[in-house]
């Protein structure tokens, strides 16, 4: 045995060396475990953008196509749906859109890039059900509305613009999932675009 | 903390454990090379573990998608063919390990009195861990695996009476099928890997119980009061190794094996590391070319051989022309191994000071292990048949010579401490 | 000890021999030089693999936006010259024939190709490739040194022309003799036998990379892996040494 006196700095410091390199490794080695979690190549290419051929709608017509496991309603507009934008506004829970339940280039009076087509994900903000597209006896849902969008689960209904009527369990706005137009007659939905 | 500390403590023995196994345990000061490969063992068991919990997360075993399943994991998962890599370079690193571990333990006579126990359980952990490896083998579905699990499954056919029934009950059908690669899977990642653990950690526990041996197979363990205290070592023991005896030429475990194992660790994960990044095939040794096809049962591969870890034993159930007698033989191959502390009648441990008979025993037993791995993974020609009788000859012939000369055998005075 | 050393050497050198003859007669493979750093070489394999593979043989593990990324092809460009199949850019690269038509057909299923290239070697697909030559007894009408009796028709026969078995008159022994020389083509192709060996290389060079297409990525990592490892067992090292001043 030496009897030279321990250098407790120097044994010290390679000790706590030691431990931060071997934990750098095992933060390492931790990456494989964690980033294998994300979404795969093929659950990645069923969740891929989707082109939704808008040319033959006719107005008033919804277009149900599906985007990442989940509705997504196309629908476009008569000038009477979007001209009844305006006159529900006082009944609802969030006319101005301000909750961020859309895109930037979607927060206006008709929620859509282009005023005629208004692009959603059917999905109840309350929890969860596809809601019914009513292009007309909306009335019987709320008065003086003509079209919109009603919950069968809980009775949450929405307007044109899937905006929430107050009084209703569904807390927010409907969805506008991200999207653009590719031309005048496809949108792609789920991305933002350049244009964004 | 330190009250932390004590409000664990007085619930569970955490400080008496560590101390116990760690921080006072004496380990001979001694250890050299050969002792690494138990804690290599434990680290790859961990990796197995932990790559192999991943692997189910996307594996699906079915006949169908079990191959495709492998290559999602290799292509479509983030990461995923770095795990697949590591389980399956782990998997011979463990053979690896375990072999080396193995061969220190009969160099060194560890297996001898009072470390019997210690080393049946280390055979039923190597038993396992080739039940556990063989089933492993037949999940990603592919011609070496399906075909390889054929040839194994026969050999039960083999047993006399009962040995058509028996593989029929095996594969829970005709043929190598979905029910079997099922069956095979829930034994390979839950039950198995649970029997290891338990395994391990008896291993472990008996270990500690009698104290590690040495390269010198001299003991540390002296009879109370029979040492001056200057010649005692400056460390704390604990009361438990104490009590009876006087412990000489040895430290705690830690913190001085654990920083030198760690030193033992970075070189291994090199090599490993080295497999895994470039070369996971090895050479075909490790993922055999033909498994990269998926399994068809219409189709047998040219050349069928078993991964390179199980080809010691292949060579011998190979080299025997009756097929009941070659499956006897090659199981006895193992037996032998387990019966190991009751063939060595010597009362030396280490080779160091044991005969020259016995070093060349030793030596040629290695070689005809390392011999019929090679031969196994060869064609059975008539020239290869041969060695393999030859070296299968030489494998059994170690017991029976050592059965003999160890009795009297011719040892160099063993010194009373551990000098080096 | 040193006896028993050199007779173990002496054992193991005579096995060792004795193992190289007893290995057979095989055909010779060419060496195929693959170079997955090669990107020009890979889209062009991946090129000819889309016109001439895909309709009989998928590659159903690999997809093509992944293709596209890895082979440096812009995904436009790819879906434009090189996607016949699929509906989107991350789809699988699957072929349209269905197995029992192939069955039928070819007598056997073509096999899926991604991953021929781990099972095989690239010096058999490369060898395979220009082993192809005339035999009128066969039902394609041809049939292949590396892969006897082989079930496929030649297709690259448009780009490397019509490939005969090929004897010459030499002096062997003092005396003429026909000599096998080798595969000959009729030059009726659209390849030189220089080209034609490369786009042969090209496509054994594209099937290397789908066998393995992470094999790139994992080399980077394992450098880093490497570099990681060796500070690692520096401070180890340091460490061990640090703390068996003690017992020293």
């Amino acid at each position: 045995m030496s009897n030279a006196p321990v250098d407790k700095g120097r044994r010290r410091f390679l000790t706590v060396a030691t431990s931060v390199v071997g934990a750098a490794g095992a933060v390492g080695v931790a990456v494989p475990f964690i980033a294998s979690w994300n979404p795969s190549e093929k659950a990645k290419n069923a969740g891929a953008p989707v082109e939704v051929n808008i040319g033959k709608a006719e107005p008033g017509q919804l277009i149900r196509v599906e985007w990442r496991g989940q509705p997504v309603w196309v629908v476009r507009r008569t000038p009477e749906m979007l001209a009844s934008l305006e006159a529900v506004s006082d009944q609802l829970r969030d006319p101005n859109s301000d909750e961020p339940q859309q895109p930037e280039y979607a927060k206006n009076l008709h929620r859509s890039r282009k005023e005629e087509y208004f692009v959603a994900v059917g999905i109840c903000t309350h929890l969860g059900c596809s809601p019914q597209f009513l292009d007309q006896g909306m009335g019987e849902y709320v008065e003086g509305a003509q079209s919109g969008f009603f919950c069968p689960c809980h009775g949450s209904t929405f307007d044109i613009a899937g905006r929430v009527f107050q009084g209703v369990p569904a807390p927010y706005n409907l969805v506008v999932p991200p999207h653009y137009y590719i031309n005048d007659n496809t949108i792609l939905v789920g991305e933002d675009g350049e244009q964004a | 903390m330190n009250k932390l500390i004590a409000w664990f403590d007085e619930r569970i023995p955490m400080t008496k454990t560590w101390n116990i196994h760690l921080a006072q345990y004496p380990a001979p000061k001694n250890f050299n090379f050969w002792y690494i490969f138990g804690v290599l063992a434990t680290l790859v068991l961990v990796n197995q573990i932990l790559t192999g919990i991943w692997l189910t997360m996307n594996y699906v075993p079915s006949a169908e998608g079990a191959f495709a399943s492998v290559e999602f994991i290799m292509r479509d998962i983030e990461y995923g063919w770095l795990l697949r890599y590591m389980h399956s370079t782990g998997a011979s690193a463990f053979f690896v390990v375990v072999y080396l571990h193995m061969f220190r333990g009969m160099m060194y006579g560890s297996y001898q009195k009072p470390r019997e126990l210690l080393w049946v359980f280390g055979m039923l952990i190597f038993l396992v861990l080739m039940a556990e490896a063989f089933m492993g083998y037949l999940l990603p579905w592919g011609q070496m695996s399906y075909w390889g699990a054929q040839v194994i499954i026969s050999l039960f056919g083999a047993i006399p009476i009962i040995g058509d029934d028996l593989t029929l009950w095996i594969r829970g059908d005709y043929v190598i099928s979905g029910a079997t690669l099922n069956r095979f899977f829930a034994l390979h990642v839950i039950a198995l890997p649970l029997v290891l653990v338990i395994l391990v950690f008896l291993h472990i526990i008996a270990l500690h119980e009698v104290g590690s041996n040495n390269p010198e197979g001299v003991s540390i363990k002296k009879p109370k009061g029979s040492v001056p205290d200057a010649d005692k070592p400056k460390f704390t023991f604990h009361e438990r190794f104490t009590k009876k005896y006087d412990i000489v030429d040895a430290f705690p475990f830690f913190p001085y094996y654990i920083v030198k194992d760690l030193v033992g660790v970075a070189i291994f994960l090199f090599f490993f590391c080295y497999v895994i990044f470039f070369a996971p095939a090895m050479g075909g040794l490790f993922l055999e070319p033909p498994n990269f096809e998926a399994a068809n049962p219409l189709k047998t591969p040219a050349h069928i051989a078993p991964v390179w870890y199980f080809t010691p034993f292949y060579a011998i159930l190979r080299a025997v022309p009756d097929k009941l007698l070659g499956v006897i033989l090659m199981f006895g191959a193992i037996v032998a191994l387990f019966v190991l502390p009751w063939l060595d009648r010597g009362k030396v441990r280490s080779v160091r000071y044991r005969s020259t008979l016995h070093k060349v025993n030793l030596t040629v037993f290695a070689i005809s292990f390392i011999a019929l791995g090679y031969l196994g993974l060869k064609p059975a020609t008539e020239v290869y048949t041969m060695f393999a009788r030859i070296f299968t000859f030489l494998y059994f012939a170690f017991f029976v010579l050592l059965w003999f000369y160890s009795k009297n055998e011719n040892t160099k005075p063993v010194p009373e401490r551990i000098t080096k | 000890m040193k006896q028993l050393i050199k007779t173990t050497l002496l054992v193991a050198a005579s096995l060792w021999s004795v193992a190289t003859l007893a290995a057979g007669p095989t055909v010779p493979l060419d060496e195929a030089k693959v170079d997955l750093h090669d990107k020009a070489s890979l889209q062009r394999g991946a090129q000819l693999f889309m016109n001439y593979c895909l309709g009989c043989h998928s590659m159903q593990y690999q997809r093509y936006n992944r293709t596209f990324k890895d082979l440096e092809i812009p995904e436009e460009l790819g879906v434009e010259n090189l996607q016949f199949t699929g509906e989107k850019v991350g789809d699988l690269i699957t072929n349209a024939m269905a197995t029992e038509d192939a069955g039928t057909w070819f007598g056997t299923a073509a096999p899926d190709l991604t991953l021929v290239a781990r099972v095989r070697g690239a010096d058999w697909i490369y060898t395979y490739l220009r082993s192809f030559y005339v035999d009128e007894s066969r039902p394609f009408g041809v049939n292949n040194t590396v892969f006897p009796n082989v079930g496929m028709p030649h297709v690259l026969e448009e780009l490397q022309g019509i490939p005969r078995k090929t004897t010459e008159q030499r002096m062997v022994d003092g005396e003429m003799q026909d000599v096998y020389v080798g595969i000959k083509t009729d030059g009726s192709g659209m390849l030189t036998d220089a080209e034609y060996d490369q786009a042969a290389l090209d496509i054994t060079n594209f099937l290397v990379y789908t066998g393995e297409p992470m094999m790139l990525q994992q080399q980077r990592i394992g450098w880093y892996v490497f570099g990681f490892l060796l500070v690692f067992l520096i401070f180890a090292v340091l460490l061990k040494r640090e703390f068996f001043k003690d017992v020293k």
